[in-house]
């Protein structure tokens, strides 16, 4: 068999965090009951009128400004025609002539540790559209318009990925450049962050591109890995029995880890694209651009090289903590309150991840905030708590935010430092057991934790156990 | 005499003044519709009971002094392309027959709060798509002058309404001419507004880029007042424009001495009727006497305006008209078969003949392989266009000119050649297409006792100049009634 190298370029949707839609003022927020979200403009009532979302222009210009994108500081929007029920005007209000960003790349990580750079085509901004629903007893459908206008950037790479591992890292890289700008969550799942795969093979060495096919549907990162393998062996089988590959939009079904052709090149519409006349230009002037880009944050690598540098947290544990925008704030906030970084990164690192992976949830729905957790970090440093109260409390914590220092005050868990009292309990426990002390003595020394469990148990496990085990010895 | 017969600025001064209350003043206009309706067939929907509750609460602000515009509780009817929320809102097409709003537009909000009673909405070519008002769903509508006769169009109900004294104004729009053109058909005074001024929100559009509110009304004294009321910077339609000044009515002064007035020798050309060229140039005479500088010029381009404006305002339509589907309001085909085909069928059967060749058009010159070949040809050309005005206004401060070439043509005549309909928009297109404002007031009659109307075009945001012009000329001659007032 001949060698076949693949060809991939994507295209992302990502849906922006705007408070509000793109064109109204109707809320974004997800939920809702259907239709409750929309107004004239968004239900493409006659007469109405689209206004832009300034924020959406920030969003969009901050994402091509952190993906090396030239920004296009007088860009219009277009309408793109076609008809469909879940589209009320049919017509949705898009950018081809002049979109916000143009000509960037990321840099990726690939599988042998070298790096790569994924060329971005362009970046655009657009209008999602509402949701159909098929009614299974009646024969209609009906339709929510609660998305339609909610904001989205398209992000469109250049043909430059050669594998399922470039693709997933190219995204990963993507999603937590927008995640750490605020402007996406960027959740496949919920499909925030949508990505279409087209993919083309040629034989290795050829200089021309092969037909490329598009894949629709992909819900999860995994999915797109076996899409992608599905779909390089498909082209390849028909490529190796003497056929051609058709361009076509296909669509991916994840649980038959199979894809269907959805429409060809033929059947493509005619979407008659023509400049917005409603939206006057977006012109973005200098001074609003360098107010854009002062604002961009500190990104993933950055954060990453000063985490290790500047707090000496470990490779791995630094590469966890950053991979999350949630995470990273929460870490840096609870150092920056408790002066521990190594303990708030400990924190977590286990515990969190623990409790996180038992309960299936995500960074971002983690509950507790970074001044709980620091207050956490010093009550046990402190030793005002010891480590087994302090993961009872953690616990708590983690569960409903919890105020630790309230919570050990209320509860009464404060660890008893005060030698005198303590003094008093060994002396008590060492005289109840005398057989055990007396193991003790002749060398036993077993026997000794016999006495501290006994210890423990009548200080209700609030004493610090090597202070209890230094007054044992020294009583004994 | 009917208090219909009055201005409204005339009408609202006696509301102001008690010597008429709103509720009578409405009940007026509902008699002179009551008694007009038949023949000149204006309206598609009349409002009576909403117009009556509204006159008694205006009059009711009035009487607390809450309430002392002008136009406070005079009577007004609306183009049926213009939202009112709770009231049918059809555009003439039998796809919007059962459409009311859930909201109002903007314009129209503006004329409420100051006092205006809504009578009812005016009859129009179906979706502003037609010179002569004949292309409505709901019947034809005629000249008060001569009911053999159209009232030009689009906004062919509203002119024949103020012209038969149904009402004393009304608000058209104007995409290449439909409150110009059947201002001068009827005999009345209308004005567009420099493209910008009055908001678009709440009017279905035709065609975006060229669409705008004016007033309809007797003379250019109400225009003026009118203009001034429904103007607004509207953040709703992103292509309001911030403008320095609102005030139109300080340019209601007979004084034209020393402006310069520019004719263009290319509007007065082949296809010109005898009567009209010779009504407009007397007009000129009269400014000339009143010491204006009047001067012949050549704009050039004239001839490229009408393919320009076509190409522009189909492209546009083709794409504002697609929400009218059949699935969220407006009429559905009754049998169909599955989701394309209620799209097709409800389509075919909503829409007129007029509003489907526009759509062809305008999706065909969008069309990829044909887009650049037109659409953007036409855009250039639209440039080229603004840039002859430029111009002109470097060197006049208004233009002169017909509104048409002719005076109304008889019922029926025009749809039979479309193309010579669309050649009827030459003198009014331009100002579409370069955003200017434009002035028809009434200058003669011809020898079939039909009026002639004289166009004035201004640079953008001048409205004053062609107030001024208009009104100066104005002076010289009095309003003529037409048979039905």
């Amino acid at each position: 068999m001949k060698q076949y190298e693949t060809v991939i370029g994507l295209e992302v949707h990502v849906e922006l965090a705007t408070k509000t839609k793109i064109f109204c003022s109707c809320p974004t927020e997800f939920g809702g009951a259907p239709n409750s979200h929309t107004c004239p403009v968004c239900t493409g009532m006659p007469g109405s009128l689209p206004v832009l979302n300034k924020k959406v222009v920030e969003y969009a210009a901050a994402v091509g400004l952190a993906t090396n994108c030239r920004i296009t500081q007088n860009c219009k929007f277009d309408r793109k025609n076609y008809f469909y029920p879940d589209n009320p005007q049919n017509y949705q209000i898009s950018q081809l002539y002049y979109p916000i960003c143009r000509d960037g790349g990321i840099e990726i990580t690939t599988e042998d540790g070298g790096t790569k750079t994924i060329g971005i085509h362009e970046i655009h901004m657009e209008e999602d559209a509402g949701k159909l629903v098929h009614d299974e007893w009646g024969e209609s459908s009906i339709v929510d318009f609660n998305r339609s206008g909610v904001p989205l950037i398209e992000i469109v790479s250049e043909p430059d990925m050669r594998s399922a591992d470039e693709v997933i890292a190219y995204l990963d890289k993507l999603r937590l450049i927008i995640q750490y700008l605020g402007a996406s969550d960027c959740k496949l799942q919920e499909g925030s962050m949508r990505a279409d795969v087209n993919l083309s093979i040629r034989e290795a060495g050829a200089a021309e591109f092969g037909t490329r096919t598009e894949m629709k549907n992909l819900n999860s990162f995994k999915a797109i890995a076996r899409a992608i393998e599905a779909e390089k062996e498909r082209q390849i089988d028909i490529i190796e029995s003497g056929g051609k590959v058709i361009q076509e939009t296909r669509r991916w079904d994840d649980n038959k880890e199979y894809s269907y052709a959805m429409r060809s090149k033929e059947d493509a519409q005619d979407y008659r694209y023509f400049p917005e006349p409603d939206l006057v230009p977006v012109v973005i002037s200098d001074e609003w651009l360098e107010e854009i880009r002062a604002a961009q944050p500190e990104f993933r690598d950055e954060k990453l090289k000063r985490y290790k540098e500047e707090f000496k947290i470990p490779e791995y544990d630094a590469q966890i903590i950053t991979g999350d925008k949630h995470l990273a704030d929460i870490f840096e906030k609870a150092s920056a309150i408790c002066n521990n970084p190594k303990k708030v990164s400990n924190w977590l690192m286990v515990e969190t991840m623990r409790l996180m992976k038992e309960n299936n949830i995500e960074p971002s729905g983690l509950k507790f905030s970074p001044e709980n957790l620091a207050k956490l970090v010093n009550l046990a440093e402190g030793k005002v708590i010891n480590s087994q109260t302090a993961k009872e409390v953690f616990e708590k914590m983690f569960n409903d935010n919890t105020d630790p220092e309230k919570y050990v005050e209320e509860n009464g868990l404060k660890a008893v430092s005060d030698d005198g009292a303590l003094r008093e309990v060994v002396q008590k426990v060492i005289k109840e057991n005398p057989q055990p002390v007396e193991d003790y003595h002749n060398g036993k020394k077993k026997a000794a934790g016999f006495l501290v469990g006994q210890i423990m148990k009548e200080m209700k496990g609030k004493a610090d156990p090597a202070t209890v085990n230094a007054i044992l010895k020294e009583l004994l | 005499m009917s208090l219909m017969n009055l201005t409204a600025t005339g009408l609202g001064e006696k509301i102001k003044n008690k010597e008429i209350s709103a509720p009578e003043a409405v009940q007026a206009a509902l008699d002179a519709i009551e008694a007009k309706e038949a023949e000149v067939n204006s309206f598609v929907t009349i409002d009576r009971e909403g117009a009556v509750k509204r006159a008694n609460e205006v009059q009711k602000l009035i009487d607390e002094g809450k309430l002392a515009g002008p136009v406070a509780g005079v009577p007004v009817a609306i183009k049926d392309n213009m939202c009112t929320e709770g009231l049918l809102t059809t555009c003439s097409s039998k796809i919007l027959g059962n459409y009311v709003p859930s909201y109002t537009a903007e314009a129209v909000l503006n004329l409420e709060r100051a006092g205006a009673v809504i009578i009812g909405k005016t009859n129009m070519d179906e979706f502003a798509m037609g010179s002569t008002t004949e292309t409505s769903a709901y019947g034809v509508t005629k000249n008060p002058w001569n009911t053999g006769h159209v009232p030009g169009g689009s906004s062919g109900g509203s002119c024949a309404a103020v012209a038969a004294c149904e009402c004393p104004y009304a608000l058209g729009s104007d995409t290449g001419g439909s409150i110009r053109q059947p201002s001068s058909f009827c005999g009345v005074t209308g004005i567009k507004p420099t493209y910008g001024t009055v908001s678009r929100y709440g009017l279905i559009a035709y065609g975006s880029s060229l669409d705008q509110i004016g007033p309809v009304a007797k003379d250019v004294t109400d225009c003026a007042t009118v203009l001034e009321i429904i103007a607004s910077y509207d953040k709703k339609d992103s292509t309001s424009v911030q403008r320095d000044s609102y005030d139109f009515t300080s340019a209601l002064v007979d004084n034209v001495k020393g402006m310069k007035i520019g004719i263009p020798s290319d509007y007065f050309g082949e296809g010109l009727d005898s009567e009209v060229k010779e009504a407009v140039l007397n007009a000129a005479k009269e400014l000339e006497k009143k010491g204006a500088i009047i001067e012949e010029f050549n704009l050039s381009l004239v001839d490229y305006a009408i393919p320009a404006y076509y190409i522009i305002a189909c492209a546009e339509a083709s794409s504002n008209l697609a929400r009218f589907d059949g699935v969220k309001y407006g009429f559905r085909t009754e049998d169909y078969n599955g989701l394309h085909n209620m799209y097709k069928k409800t389509r075919s059967e909503g829409f007129g003949a007029e509003v489907k060749r526009r759509i062809m058009l305008g999706s065909f010159v969008l069309s990829s392989g044909y887009y650049d070949a037109y659409y953007i040809k036409a855009l250039k050309t639209k440039a080229l266009i603004k840039k002859a005005f430029d111009n002109a206004f470097s060197k006049y401060d208004v233009i002169l000119g017909p509104a048409a070439p002719s005076t109304a043509p008889a019922l029926g005549q025009s749809l039979s050649d479309p193309l010579k309909m669309y050649l009827g928009d030459i003198y009014t297109i331009s100002a579409n297409l370069a955003g200017l404002p434009g002035i028809t007031v009434p200058c003669g009659m011809d020898s079939k006792n039909l009026p002639i109307g004289l166009q004035i075009l201004g640079n953008c945001f001048e409205e004053k100049n062609i107030i001024r012009a208009a009104y100066s000329f104005e002076q010289t001659r009095e309003y003529k009634y037409s048979p039905l007032a």
